[in-house]
This record gives C-alpha cells, sequence and structure tokens, in this order.
C-alpha cells in the first residue's frame, strides 16, 4: 500500500489525543499553568524536527499495537502519567475518532484539509510558545511539499492503506452515539444527503451527446439521496478556512469523553485469532519503533513532584472497573509475544509495551549495533 | 431539454429489488475498489464469490437455497519485504477452456485453479525503477480470448498466455500505454464478432486505452481523464463504460473514443461496474452507499449510446467496495461493503 501515509496517521491521531487531554486536564481542573505546560511538552516532543524527519522517511505502516507505543511515549513526553486502562482508552478514542474522519472525507484528498483543522488547533493550544509555534508551522510546510502535489489516484491509495489500517475496529464512542454519527453496532452513520464532494456534480442527470460532441438530450433520474452542490473548496494554505469540520476539536468540558466496549463480535473473534499466530514482523516493528523514538527528545522534569495522574474516566473507580472488565480482544496487550521464539526480546517488548517509567539514570553511550531495545528503554 | 423522470410504471425496466439472505464472510471486505468477482456456474446452479480482506482472499461457494457450500482462504505469496502482502484483488477469468481465478498483490500475480485449491502460476513484480515513494503492486485483471492481461504500479499491463490446460503460463507481451497505476481492465464478452475494439485498460488518471486483442495486442484508441482516476471499466458492443472518482459514470465509443453519455451517478467514488451483457444492464456502485442499475442501448438512426436509470438502491450506513451482477439477465446482484463481514444479495421481484 501507499508509503506516504505514516505522517498523516500520526499527525491526526497525535491531534486527537491533544484535544483530549486538553478536555481532561480541565475536566480534572488541573491549574493553567501545569495544564499548559503539559500540552506544550507533548506538541513540541511530537513536531521536533529529527522525529518528524524519521516519520516523512517514505515506509509502510505498522501494527495499531506499535503505533501505540510511539503514543504512550508521547504522552509520557509531559508530566502527566497514564495508567493502563486511561491509556487504553485514550487509543481508543483517538482511532474511532480519527477513522471516522477518514471514512467521511469526501474526497480522498481532503485528509490533508483534516489534517490541517488538527494543526491549525493545536497551534491554538500552544499560542504562548512562539518556538513550538515555529515548529507546526514547519511540520505544515513538509506536509504541503509531500502531499501538495499529489495525484487523487495517490490519495485514494492513502486514504485505502488508511482504512485497511483501521478495519475492524468497532468501538463506540459516547459522543457519537449521542450524536448519531455511531449506530449502537459501533458501524458509522453515512449520511446521504448534504454538499458533494468539490470537483463532483450533485448526482441526477444523465446528458448524452451526438458524435459531433454537442448534447442532444437530458434526462433527470431518481438517484435516491438528498446533495447539494458543493458550496466552495478547503484551503490548503498555511491559513485558510478549511470548509471541512472533521478533525476540529469536537470535545469540551461538558460532553465527556466515554466508550463502551463492544461486546465479543465475529469481526474481533478474526482479529484476534491472527493476533494469536507468531509474529515474524516483531523484530520489524522493535527497528520502526527504536528509530522513531530516538528521534523523540524527551524532557525530563526537574522537579519529580510535578508529575500527576490523569485519569480519562470520570472516577478512580471507574477507571479501576475499566481495567478489570476490559474484554480480551480488546486488550492492547502483545497477545502474540508470548508466542515467539526469542525469550529475551518478548520480555524487552512487554516491558516496553506495558506500562513504564522514564527513569533518569543517564544512558551509557552506546553505538548502533548495540541492543535497540535496551536504548529505547532508556530514552 | 430535460425530460421528466422517467421512473415508475410506464418505465419497462424498472423493478423493485428485494434483500435476500446475505452470505457470511470470514473477514470483513477491505476498501479497495471492485472487490468482488462473481463466477456464475448456471449448468451447476452455483455461484462463486471472491473478496478481498487484506493480506488474504475469501473464496465462497454458493447454491442458491442453501447455505455456502464451500470456503477457501487465500493468501498473497510471501516475499521480500516488511509486512504481510497485501492483496489488491481476486478476480475469476473464464478462457475459452478452462477458468483460472487470479490474485494480484503487493509481490505479484498468482493464479490458481478456479476453486483455488492448486497454484498453477506466479509472476513476481519487477520493482526495478520503482522509485522508494512509489508502491509496487499487480492490480485489474481480464481475460481476453485465451490471454490473461494483468495491470501493474508502473502502467504497464502484462499480457499472459494461456494454455488450454496445464502450468505452462508464458508471459506473451507487455503492453505500453499508461502511466499512472492500472485500476482495472475489461474485456467485451462478445468479442470475435463485429467487434474491432476488444479490451479497455483504465489508470489512476482516468485515462483509458482500448485495444484490439491477437497475438499482439494493438492500441486503437486513448480517451484522456479529466483529473480523476477512473477505478472500474467495462466494455460492451463497443461501448466503454467508465466509472470515475468523482462519481460519474460516462459511455464513449470504443473505435473513436467520442463521449456520448455522461451521468451524473453517483456523490462519491465509483467504486464498481458490472455488466449484464446479454440485455445491456450496467450496474454501477460507489462509496455514497447507492448502487444503480442502467439500461444501455444503441439507437439504430442516430448509431448512438442511449442510458435510461432502471433501479437505485441505497445500502445504508455501507461504503460499497464491490458490486456484481449474479445472473446473466441481471435480475439480481450482490454487494460488498468497507468493514462488512457479509456478501449483501437482491434479486428483483
Amino acid at each position: 500500500m501507499s508509503v506516504r501515509t505514516l505522517p498523516l496517521l500520526f499527525l491526526n491521531l497525535g491531534g486527537e489525543m491533544l484535544y483530549i487531554l486538553d478536555q481532561r486536564l480541565r475536566a480534572q481542573n488541573v491549574p493553567g499553568d501545569k495544564a499548559r505546560k503539559v500540552l506544550n511538552d507533548i506538541v513540541s516532543t511530537m513536531f521536533n524536527r529529527k522525529f518528524m524527519e524519521e516519520l516523512f522517511k517514505p515506509q509502510e505502516l505498522y501494527s495499531k499495537k506499535a503505533l501505540r507505543t510511539v503514543y504512550d511515549r508521547l504522552a509520557h513526553a509531559s508530566i502527566i502519567r497514564l495508567n493502563q486502562a486511561s491509556m487504553d482508552k485514550l487509543y481508543d478514542l483517538m482511532t474511532v475518532a480519527f477513522k471516522y474522519q477518514v471514512l467521511m472525507c469526501p474526497r480522498p484528498k481532503d485528509v490533508l484539509l483534516v489534517t490541517f483543522n488538527h494543526l491549525d488547533a493545536i497551534k491554538g493550544l500552544i499560542r504562548d510558545s512562539p518556538a513550538i509555534l515555529n515548529q507546526v508551522d514547519e511540520t505544515f510546510q513538509q506536509l504541503t511539499e509531500v502531499y501538495g502535489g499529489l495525484s487523487a489516484g495517490e490519495f485514494q491509495l492513502i486514504r485505502q492503506t488508511l482504512l485497511i489500517f483501521f478495519q475492524d475496529l468497532h468501538i463506540r464512542v459516547s459522543i457519537f452515539l449521542k450524536d448519531r454519527v455511531q449506530n449502537s453496532n459501533g458501524r458509522f452513520v453515512l449520511p446521504v444527503s448534504g454538499p458533494v464532494p468539490w470537483g463532483t456534480e450533485v448526482p441526477g442527470l444523465i446528458r448524452m451527446f451526438n458524435s459531433k460532441g454537442e448534447e442532444v438530450k437530458t434526462v433527470e433520474f431518481k438517484h435516491g439521496g438528498n446533495y447539494v452542490a458543493a458550496p466552495k473548496e478547503g484551503s490548503f494554505e498555511l491559513y485558510g478556512d478549511r470548509v471541512l469540520k472533521l478533525g476540529t476539536n469536537m470535545y469540551s468540558v461538558n460532553r465527556p469523553v466515554e466508550t463502551h466496549m463492544s461486546g465479543a463480535s465475529k469481526n474481533l473473534a478474526s482479529q484476534t485469532q491472527e493476533s494469536i499466530a507468531p509474529n515474524p514482523l516483531a523484530k520489524e516493528e522493535l527497528n520502526f519503533l527504536a528509530r522513531l523514538l530516538g528521534g523523540m527528545e524527551t524532557k525530563k522534569p526537574s522537579d519529580p513532584e510535578a508529575r500527576f495522574r490523569l485519569n480519562l474516566f470520570a472516577t478512580e473507580e471507574e477507571e479501576e472497573q475499566a481495567a478489570l472488565t476490559r474484554p480480551e480482544e480488546l486488550s492492547y496487550e502483545v497477545i502474540n509475544i508470548q508466542a515467539t521464539q526469542d525469550q529475551q526480546r518478548s520480555e524487552e517488548l512487554a516491558r516496553i509495551m506495558g506500562e513504564f517509567e522514564i527513569t533518569d539514570a543517564p544512558r551509557q553511550s552506546a553505538s548502533k549495533g548495540d541492543d535497540l531495545l535496551a536504548m529505547m528503554d532508556e530514552l | 431539454m430535460v425530460a421528466a423522470d422517467s421512473e415508475g410504471s410506464k418505465d419497462p425496466g424498472a423493478r423493485m429489488f428485494r434483500r435476500e439472505r446475505s452470505i457470511p464472510l470470514r473477514g470483513s471486505a477491505a476498501a479497495l475498489c471492485n472487490n468482488l468477482s462473481v463466477l456464475q456456474l448456471p449448468v451447476r446452479n452455483l455461484t462463486h464469490f471472491g473478496v478481498v480482506h487484506g493480506p488474504s482472499a475469501q473464496l465462497l461457494s454458493f447454491a442458491p437455497e442453501g447455505l455456502p457450500l464451500a470456503q477457501r482462504q487465500l493468501h498473497a505469496k510471501e516475499g521480500a519485504g516488511v509486512s504481510p502482502p497485501l492483496i489488491t484483488q481476486v478476480h475469476w477469468c473464464v478462457l475459452p477452456f478452462r477458468v483460472l481465478l487470479v490474485l494480484t498483490s503487493h509481490r505479484g500475480i498468482q493464479m490458481f485453479e478456479s476453486d483455488g485449491s492448486i497454484m498453477v502460476y506466479w509472476h513476481a513484480l519487477d520493482s526495478g525503477d520503482a522509485s522508494p515513494v512509489q508502491a509496487v503492486f499487480a492490480r485489474g485483471i481480464a481475460a481476453s480470448g485465451h490471454f490473461i492481461c494483468v495491470g501493474t504500479w508502473s502502467g504497464r499491463v502484462l499480457v499472459f498466455d494461456i494454455p488450454a490446460k496445464g502450468p505452462n503460463i508464458v508471459l506473451s507481451e507487455e503492453l505500453a500505454g499508461h502511466q499512472t497505476p492500472i485500476t482495472d481492465i475489461a474485456t467485451d464478452p462478445a468479442q470475435g464478432q463485429d467487434c474491432v475494439a476488444d479490451m479497455v485498460t483504465a489508470d489512476d488518471s482516468g485515462l483509458l486505452c482500448v485495444w484490439r486483442s491477437g497475438p499482439e495486442f494493438k492500441l486503437l484508441t486513448r480517451i484522456p481523464g479529466f483529473g480523476v482516476p477512473c477505478p472500474s471499466v467495462q466494455l460492451w458492443q463497443g461501448t466503454v463504460a467508465a466509472g470515475y472518482g468523482n462519481g460519474q459514470v460516462r459511455l464513449y465509443e470504443a473505435s473513436t473514443g467520442t463521449l456520448h453519455v455522461q451521468i451524473n451517478a453517483h456523490a462519491r467514488a465509483i467504486c464498481a461496474l458490472d455488466l449484464a451483457p446479454e440485455v445491456g444492464k450496467l450496474l454501477s456502485a460507489a462509496e455514497d452507499t447507492f448502487v444503480h442499475i442502467w439500461k444501455l442501448s444503441r439507437s439504430p438512426e442516430s448509431v448512438s449510446i442511449e442510458v435510461e436509470h432502471c433501479h437505485g438502491e441505497c445500502v445504508p450506513d455501507t461504503q460499497v467496495c464491490g458490486a456484481r451482477f449474479c445472473d446473466p439477465s441481471g435480475s439480481s446482484f450482490a454487494v460488498t461493503g468497507y468493514d462488512l463481514a457479509e456478501i449483501l444479495r437482491f434479486s428483483s421481484m
């Protein structure tokens, strides 16, 4: 599939993560300066130049589990601390939201507008820090360079790659259920009304031409939907009206972020089957993570007491309950690792994939040939 | 002139369709185009279905009254690479003396006996001149006489010469005509008769190439695109039917490339077209959740092509990714949708 998908996937999921964390910080009444510090730290880590360089290299997408590790690390690049249950929920919300946005894009190219919506909002969250704003603008530049000239066909391939990545994900999100954006079975509602994509005509017309190219007959037909013409095209400039609402912040203090765990379903069963089989890609995924996280410069907090726990749930009890009742098949535990032959590698990976602490111990200089896993653990 | 909508009882082609029992799939359908292949075997009262899930494809045998009879999963042949190769398309090719199942992926082209039991041929893709940012894959499959034509990421179309039986399949020609990845290939079911043009290839830029098959294929016409991909194409009695990424269906005269009909058919990208050649019915399906059936005809006086709309079906909340007629008279069709682990069936009442 397309090898240019990762930057779009990462930035949009990252944007959703920031929306949710911002909402939780306000819901938990975290003091303004602390909240700002959290967001600033995460954004500056996300948009770090070295990290972006790794991200933008042409590469295939890795698994959802591998990607989750990156966000786990990203969240903990700030002074917050997330329990497994909260991190799971955070990742669930991020992935469902972006899946929805990709699915709903009127044109494949609109996924770039969704990305710009996220970037615009991120800039709003860190507007007091010009240095970080600059980093985000540079990434904007890079996105325009890489994606600005792509054809509709190439965007179609990117869209298909993203949808394959999100295939069979049916976690239900409260906000989506309430807004009737998701059905109770987790499937998204696809409206058959509203504006058509830019460049598409409203369906319902058959035009017939003779061999000279003259229009000789026009017939209308009932197409079944209720569409109207597109008002205007969204802007792909650094600043501009994106027109599209997908990718803007749908959370606010009054709209809580709840998920419902779908019961075991056929789709989930098939997904579990695939992950139980021994995964020969674990090594490749580790290399990918090492490269990506190696570019991530994480700041150590000067005062260890400054760290605080963020809860994605309304109460501690709910968080505990969620951890206990999360269905097996939706666990982000690396089930496949137990099946790999290399015991040492699987132990290291299990440690990294699970909760981990950022140690303050200085890292001994390690050559590239050293155990990549050890390197990652000390970042 | 704008004629009134011709739907309703006075339109002889209009029918009502009802939902039949769905066929469950082991894995959901992937968000690809042309993601349903149907092999009708009326003599045995069987229908075969093929759907791509991702790294695997599923084949099913179905008898009308009963439950699915047989089920098989195929995987893309592994090769050098980082992740399990994804399948782009699965399609049955009906040749004069045999039927082969062709599977295209990001590694190459596999050909199987029609039930998928034995692989008879493997062709690895040559990614030699691909830049690091280009995806390498095969996509677009059609049978033309005793040839099977398969498209590739570079725009080249590979022509394989298929013997009446056995695995001695030979790559006989590589057709140049496209510069962007091939999306779909169609051949005229009534070839060998009056038709000169009997194959059309389509690509991501919307360009269509019309060919005459033979020991050497000859490029007859080029029909330029207009900035959107053409994911699906059909050929019927000298008429090219093309579905585009902006929801339009266009009909062209194959030999000259003249545009005869332009239908604003769908509100999102078209993902599949199919033909019921005996009755001149065309089926279009798109990501807007709709399937439409059209009746094509050639008016004797003007020698141009006419189209009328027969039926529109909404498949609620489903981003359709494949659709096919299930019988030669076009009175039943099947649909697959992204994330949907079943094949939906409709037949007319």
